[in-house]
Formats: C-alpha cells, sequence, structure tokens
C-alpha cells in the first residue's frame, strides 16, 4: 500500500480558529477571510510570504469559485487558488494537495481555510435537506433518508454483526464531552451519562440526538509548507509523516460492506508511510459525525479489532487520563461541527497538543498524532500521521 | 420544501414504466453476467453496456434498516421505515418497508416488493415482511 510519497517532507507551521458554536455576526465567507489571515500571522509571516490558497465550498453562502472569492476579498493574487470539496474529507485530502503542490513547483507555502455557518446562516430545515442530499436523488432521497438515518442504517449493520450496543455507541459520546468539558471554547461542556444518550431524543433507531453531531457555524485555516523551510517560525513545526485515502463508493446503498469501511486503506496507506503503527499513535482526532462512524473508524485505522470498537470505547481508554486520548477538543460531538470544516478543529486541536499549548487537557510526552476525515456517508477516506520533534 | 422525486433518464425509464404497472425489473449484463441497481449505461462490475432488462422475483432479506423518528422534511411524516434491502438476484437497494410493526424488524428477514405511489408519474417499489418466506426457509 503506498501512501502519498510525500511523507517528511512538509510541515505546518501556522494555524488559526474562529469563534465556533453560534457566530452569527460574520458570514461563512468572512470566517474563511478570518482564518486565512490569522493563520498567516499565526505561522510568523504577512500575505507577501504566502503564494497558495486552498478553500472549500460553504453550503450557508455558496459561492462557484470559492478560494477566487476569498482571494478577492483581501485583494490578493496568490500563485495556486484552488477549491476542494470532498466533503467531510476535504480538510485532509486538501492538506494532501497542498503538500502536493508545493511538491510540483505551483507554490512554496499554501493556507488551506475552511468556514461555514451552519447554524446561524441557514434554518434548521435547510440545514437537513442540504446534508441529506447527499443521497441518491433517484435512488435514495425519495424515500426521505435522513443523514442521522444513513448511519443508523451502518449501526444496525455492526449491532447484527458483532453485537455491539447502542450504549458502546453512547460511551463514544461520552468520551468526546469529557474531553470538551476541559476546553473553554467547546460548543457543549456539561459532562454526559450513557444513560443521558440513551435517554436522549429518538431520531433514528439506534441513534439519539446525543450520538448525533452539532450544528454549528466555525471555520479554520493552517499554513504549510517544505519541512527546510518550517524551522525559522515562532511554533514548533508539526510534520506531516504520511498520508493515504480510500474510496470505496458514494451512496450508502451501493457500499458492498455496511460494516468496514475504506479507512482501512487509507489507514494502512498512511501507517506505511509513516513507518508506524497504530500502537505508536499518541492521539487520535477521529470523524466523530456519528457516534457509529468513530466507532468503526477505531476499528479499521487498527486500534482494535474488527467487532471490538464497543469494548473498546466503553474500556475508558479515549477519556482524559487513558492511554489513547481520543478527540481532545471533544470532537464534533462536542467541540463544533459546522459542516465540511469539521475536522479541520480535529486537525488544529492535533497542532495545539504536539506544540504543548493545549493547557488543562495537554497530553504529556505527545510525539505523534493520527487525524481521521470521511466525506459522504463512510464513503471517501483521508488519514493523515503527524509527527513532531 | 417539496419531496424530491426522481426525475427518470432515459436510461433508468423502463425501470420507472415497469414500477408503474406493478413489476419489478433489474438490468442483466449479457457480458458478465452480473445483476445491476440502480439502472446505469455500464455495468458496475465488468463496464459493458450489454445490459438487458429482466423481471425480478420482487423478494430480498432486510440488510439493515432504521425507524426515522425525525423526518427530513415536513414532507415526510416521522416515523417511518428506511431499509436496506438485498434483493435474491444479488443487488442492494434503499426502500421503505411499510405497514410494519417496528418491534417485529430484524437483520435477516424477508421481504417482498410492493408499489407506491410517489406522485402523479411516479410509483416507487416499497418491501413488506414476508414471514412464509422465513418459514419455508426454516
Ligand atoms: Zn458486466
Amino acid at each position: 500500500m503506498a501512501g502519498s510519497g510525500l511523507g517528511g517532507k512538509y510541515a505546518l507551521i501556522g494555524m488559526a480558529e474562529s469563534d465556533v458554536g453560534i457566530v452569527p455576526d460574520k458570514s461563512p465567507r468572512e470566517l474563511c477571510v478570518q482564518v486565512t489571515l490569522d493563520a498567516i500571522r499565526d505561522a510568523g509571516l504577512t500575505l507577501a510570504d504566502v503564494d497558495g490558497l486552498i478553500t472549500c465550498n460553504a453550503f450557508a453562502e455558496p459561492i462557484m469559485y470559492h478560494a477566487e472569492a476569498v482571494a478577492e476579498y483581501i485583494g490578493w493574487q496568490p500563485r495556486h487558488c484552488v477549491t476542494v470539496n470532498t466533503g467531510g474529507g476535504t480538510t485532509f485530502m486538501a492538506l494532501n494537495m497542498a503538500a502536493a503542490a508545493i511538491e510540483a513547483g505551483m507554490a512554496d507555502t499554501i493556507v488551506v481555510a475552511m468556514a461555514d455557518s451552519l447554524r446561524s446562516f441557514m434554518t434548521r430545515e435547510q440545514a437537513m435537506v442540504v446534508q441529506s442530499s447527499s443521497g441518491h436523488p433517484h435512488y435514495e432521497q425519495p424515500y426521505g433518508p435522513t443523514v442521522p438515518a444513513y448511519y443508523a442504517l451502518i449501526a444496525r449493520a455492526h449491532m447484527d454483526e458483532f453485537g455491539t450496543t447502542g450504549e458502546q455507541f453512547a460511551e463514544a459520546a461520552v468520551s468526546c464531552r469529557a474531553w470538551a468539558s476541559q476546553h473553554p471554547k467547546a460548543q457543549m461542556r456539561d459532562p454526559i451519562s450513557v444513560e443521558d444518550v440513551m435517554n436522549s431524543r429518538a431520531i433514528a433507531d439506534p441513534l439519539k440526538v446525543l450520538d448525533c453531531s452539532l450544528v454549528s457555524d466555525g471555520g479554520a485555516a493552517v499554513v504549510i509548507t517544505r519541512q527546510d523551510r518550517a524551522k525559522d517560525g515562532p511554533h514548533k513545526p508539526v510534520t506531516l509523516l504520511g498520508y493515504g485515502e480510500g474510496h470505496a463508493y458514494e451512496h450508502i446503498s451501493q457500499a458492498k460492506n455496511l460494516t468496514t469501511s475504506a479507512a482501512l486503506q487509507s489507514g494502512r496507506a498512511a501507517y506505511a508511510e509513516a513507518g508506524l503503527a497504530p500502537a505508536d499513535i499518541n492521539l487520535l482526532q477521529l470523524y466523530d459525525c456519528f457516534t457509529p462512524a468513530l466507532l468503526i473508524q477505531i476499528e479499521d485505522l487498527g486500534f482494535c479489532d474488527k467487532g471490538e470498537g464497543g469494548d473498546w470505547l466503553a474500556s475508558g481508554i479515549s477519556r482524559p487520563g487513558g492511554s489513547k486520548p481520543l478527540n481532545t477538543h471533544g470532537g464534533m460531538l462536542s467541540y463544533c461541527h459546522p459542516g465540511n470544516p469539521g475536522a479541520m478543529f480535529g486537525l488544529t486541536e492535533a497542532m495545539t497538543q504536539m506544540r504543548g499549548d493545549a493547557g488543562k487537557r495537554q497530553i504529556e510526552g505527545i510525539s505523534t498524532a493520527l487525524c481521521h476525515a470521511q466525506g459522504g456517508i463512510m464513503s471517501s477516506h483521508a488519514t493523515v500521521i503527524l509527527g513532531v520533534d | 420544501m417539496a419531496k424530491p422525486l426522481p426525475r427518470p433518464t432515459p436510461t433508468e425509464q423502463p425501470f420507472y414504466d415497469a414500477c408503474a404497472r406493478g413489476e419489478l425489473i433489474l438490468q442483466h449484463c449479457q457480458h458478465c453476467g452480473h445483476v445491476l441497481f440502480y439502472p446505469r449505461t455500464h455495468c458496475d462490475a465488468c463496464q459493458s453496456e450489454q445490459l438487458v432488462w429482466q423481471r425480478a422475483s420482487g423478494a430480498g432479506v432486510i440488510a439493515s434498516y432504521t425507524v426515522v423518528r425525525r423526518g427530513v422534511s415536513a414532507d415526510f411524516e416521522a416515523p417511518y421505515v428506511i431499509a436496506l434491502v438485498d434483493l435474491v438476484e444479488g443487488p442492494r437497494m434503499m426502500s421503505q418497508i411499510v405497514d410494519v410493526d417496528f418491534d417485529a424488524l430484524a437483520v435477516g428477514l424477508s421481504v417482498t416488493v410492493d408499489f407506491a405511489s410517489w406522485s402523479e408519474d411516479i410509483t416507487l417499489p416499497v418491501f413488506r415482511l414476508h414471514p412464509a418466506l422465513d418459514d419455508d426457509a426454516s
């Protein structure tokens, strides 16, 4: 399984987040502009030092040429400027495309910036309909499936095949909330129990409202450059050690296997390129759009055997004090989930931890992190492994 | 917001025409024998264009299901059942399971196709539990 061939050559030198949660005073484009400039400043650079921009379109404010519009807004004419849209997986695919663009000589230093405002710039029904529009327009959507329903189909299949329980899915939400309670910016900070999840409102059986990620506003950006240029910045550079992708299908009704995802392929490629194994990973930042998605990624990325994700989560290993800290900002279940930018906050949290700036929730002795995101309904997967000296 | 409805392409039209007369039809690849769903111009096993419609039995089993408690929009009155059905001919399709006691649902149960009018122009396949098929198998 070959990786991207870019491992070890590129580093993240800047990052920024906007306010997250409910942010009604700025549009998605304005948030994207803000985090772009803040991330450049965080890297100790000015706009003149940066020559590439990669963004993702926003559901709440779609723009035909999104990256160009963001650059135009601040009077910037970058050498490389492109919009990537691979749904929830965009964060890490865009990061790899940035590294590849630098490798190809298209730019030297690139900002990857994403923002959306599903909470304040859309009605609840609009947000639901736009997200469920990932379903096949002829062979899925007419039946009225919701996004939680798609993941409920996956959850039910996992329960049937491996005996996983609703309580075990709930453990994922409990773990993320335990971390979020230690993060001053998290949208949801009150600790919850498995009982709280199980007693929360039924959405699509077996999933309850607390099994589902938040609906939020927010944006984040990172700056990437060649490893040899990364040394002079104000922060410890975070190196991209390995990257992998896996693409299985688009629509859930076309999945050959409901309980094993293409995270298996993306993870294997990333581990191979980094020369690391799951046991070597100090921090996991996974894609928790719904609790069963998180559980299946834990299995497919090799942190436990297939079918044992429920036991793994219930053991408490992922919570504060556990040996495999997971989504230490609280994830999309508790920190924030503005749609496609959701995984950006897993990346900025990994960088924060690797810089040693995570305050109360700081993990000691961290040298590696694995970040994962997926687009569609467990459809397209991207894994990145990060390292810090 | 209106209920999403298929707007069949010429390739897909035979499928919807069959639904309207109460038949489930599937494309069979003349090159490799693969049975397709959803309708396509090219086989998704061998990419051949030699595809021929044949009537399906309408029987399948539940691969997974969920009771949707909160509908996608006001046009869908919850609760309703979304399921993935594995047809005996091979393909998997999404559908609704109708007129069902939610507590009776389980992965692996047999279902058979029925047809429901979705709009003036569109009839869609839906499924019902078919316990007799499970009794025969046991
Ligand atoms: Zn074929």
